[in-house]
């Protein structure tokens, strides 16, 4: 880690090196579908265009919760709202083929709408009594999935909706091997660069926000809300235009997720996934770009990697000991006990948080004292 | 025309009436402190004038117009700036960070610049620990950049909430030096305090609250002087 850090301020302050770093990762995220495809096999790049995906939820609900500090327990719900946008608007199920540049915005434009309607009846409720609520919420959004095929059918209930429209320009779908350039690309690594390219953009705006005005007060209001008003920042507002974005994300990334499932069903939504969101920048560190992606990283990546635990045990014993499905989930929440353990403040942890986390007591007390020496 | 004028200012807080219709005029370029026992309402009566609590009755002139239900970010922009109870930095960001957000609603770069300079000379302490993570303050240290940070907005009127609680008695000391330091300035302060001894010592003029009520109000060394407030209030 001081060996990152190391590294990252030499960028600041070389120019060239950071454009050859900047370059390299370019040439590396192009190429890497293919690298995997053949190292790892076609199932791995399915895996590596879910970790797009859930960077993306994970840079949303890191507005949400990392920035304004609004802690958010229902935030799959968003995900959910865009992916059926998308799933009703371009599937037989309503006999509608909208392209995926209506379905994709609108789901975005929904899911901020249903943000601004969790947020407008919470904004006096913060912490633990904020996360009850948007626990509700989300399981609300689940259960009307869930039921909304009576008395008048619109999301088909708990059979989900199937066959929905891939990706798709005219005749050109994504979802399938194409060939261009004389290159062959599989359906998987086409959508890998669409989901690059908006994961990218996602990055890029959250980038410019933490840096703004906007971002400025989000940070405000986390730290003390009434000195954020007493400022001249209109609390109310900027705790909606959070929640909005944080969900206009997630209804962004559910629209790319139900174009590239080809089926949605209300039991892809649950809480379980909102809290995954939520160890997500945890584990990277809250409130900090880089750590936050890591965080989306490792969690999508480690789960199935786990998978190859089978292997191991042969390798070690033999013979398969315990069922790798039984044991990853185990193993998996045990790294994360641990991990929580032994770097709470995330892997990589924004300047402040680092060093609220690693404060030497000693140093504080003699800071203290000193003020009453003049 | 005062700057400040509360007309039968009353505040309700859950169901209870805090502050019952009181009276309240503050002229350009005072410092005037509102003092009572802990519970009489002076903060509720603070931050319902700020936008922070509905005011249930009576109406608020700040500068002859009316800003009785404005929201507090409003009122906030018309150059009232709260330094509120407990201080309210922010934590995690940076003693300069913190600066910064003061000047949050100001465009005028030059002037904002300008009011820096000012602060680091009221406070030479927060320009030493510019870098420094504001939660990681003392808590003397805290309240003058609560303070410095009221200022960056280019107050008209400094409303100060308590300033001297819970500080070590040296810094109280110098937190007082430094209210009346800033009054000269020619900024218009209200100051409301506990310690009654200290705060009319400093004040032109003062108001003394008691369960909602203005129970007294005159110049600041005739309340010093007065038997009521003298038993009451300065222990003696």
């Amino acid at each position: 880690m001081v060996a990152f850090t190391l590294h990252w301020s030499r960028f600041k302050h070389d120019h060239r090196a950071a454009w050859m770093a900047f370059i390299a990762l370019g040439i590396v995220l192009a190429a890497l579908p293919f690298l995997v495809d053949a190292g790892l096999g076609r199932a791995w790049v399915r895996v590596l265009n879910f970790t797009l995906l859930y960077v993306m939820l994970a840079l949303g609900l890191n507005i949400v919760v990392g920035f304004a500090g609004l802690l958010d327990l229902g935030y799959i719900a968003f995900y959910a709202v865009g992916a059926y946008v998308y799933a009703l608007l371009s599937s037989p199920h309503f006999g509608l083929h909208l392209p995926f540049w209506v379905t994709l915005p609108l789901g975005a434009l929904v899911a901020a709408f249903f943000g601004v309607l969790l947020g407008a009846p919470t904004l006096r409720l913060r912490g633990d009594y904020l996360a009850i609520v948007t626990l509700g919420f989300g399981e609300i959004i689940r259960i009307f999935l869930n039921n909304l095929n009576a008395p008048v059918n619109i999301t088909n209930g708990p059979q989900g909706v199937n066959l929905i429209d891939p990706l798709r320009f005219g005749e050109f779908s994504l979802n399938q091997t194409q060939t261009l350039l004389g290159m062959t690309f599989t359906g998987g690594t086409l959508l890998y660069y669409v989901f690059l390219a908006f994961t990218l953009l996602i990055i890029f705006v959250c980038m410019r926000l933490q840096d703004s005005r906007i971002g400025r007060a989000w940070i405000a209001i986390r730290e003390d809300e009434v000195a954020a008003s007493a400022m001249g920042i209109n609390t109310r507002n900027i705790k909606l235009l959070a929640f909005a974005m944080g969900a206009s994300f997630a209804g962004l990334s559910g629209g790319l997720f139900a174009g590239f499932q080809g089926f949605v069903s209300p039991e892809s939504f649950n809480l379980l996934e909102s809290i995954m969101i939520l160890c997500m920048i945890v584990l990277g560190g809250m409130g900090n770009l880089p750590g936050v992606i890591l965080g989306a990283v490792l969690l999508t990546v480690l789960p199935e990697a786990l998978r190859y635990i089978g292997e191991l045990e042969r390798v070690l014993f033999g013979r398969v000991v315990v069922e790798p499905s039984d044991l990853r989930m185990l193993i998996f929440g045990l790294a994360l006990v641990a991990m929580m353990i032994v770097r709470p403040e995330g892997l990589l942890p924004s300047k402040q948080r680092a060093r609220e986390f690693k404060a030497d007591d000693g140093v504080l007390d003699q800071e203290r004292a000193s003020v009453y020496d003049k | 025309m005062s700057l400040l004028e509360l007309k039968q200012f009353a505040v309700s807080y859950g169901g209870i009436k805090a502050v019952k219709g009181v009276d309240l005029q503050i002229e350009r370029g005072e410092l005037v402190c509102l003092i009572g026992a802990n519970g009489a309402g002076k903060s509720t009566l603070l931050k319902a004038l700020c936008g922070l609590l509905p005011v249930a009755h009576g109406s608020v002139l700040y500068d002859g117009k009316a800003i009785t239900h404005q929201p507090a970010h409003l009122i906030a922009r018309c150059g009232l700036a709260l330094v509120p109870e407990g201080r309210g930095i922010f934590g995690r960001m940076s003693v300069g960070e913190n600066l910064d957000m003061g000047g949050y609603s100001r465009t005028d770069r030059a002037g904002i610049k300008n009011d820096l300079e000012r602060v680091f000379a009221l406070f030479p302490r927060l320009a030493e620990r510019c870098k420094q993570q504001a939660g990681t303050l003392s808590g003397g240290e805290q309240q003058m950049l609560a303070m410095g940070r009221a200022l960056m907005s280019q107050p008209r009127l400094l409303l100060l909430d308590e300033p001297s609680m819970g500080l070590a008695p040296l810094m109280v000391e110098k937190i007082f030096t430094t209210i009346r330091a800033i009054a000269q300035e020619g900024v218009t302060i209200l100051l409301v305090e506990q310690n009654a001894k200290r705060a009319l010592e400093i004040s032109q003029r003062g108001y003394v609250m008691e369960s909602g009520t203005i129970a007294l109000t005159d110049a600041a060394e005739k309340l010093l002087t007065n038997a009521q407030v003298r038993h009451a209030y300065l222990g003696e």
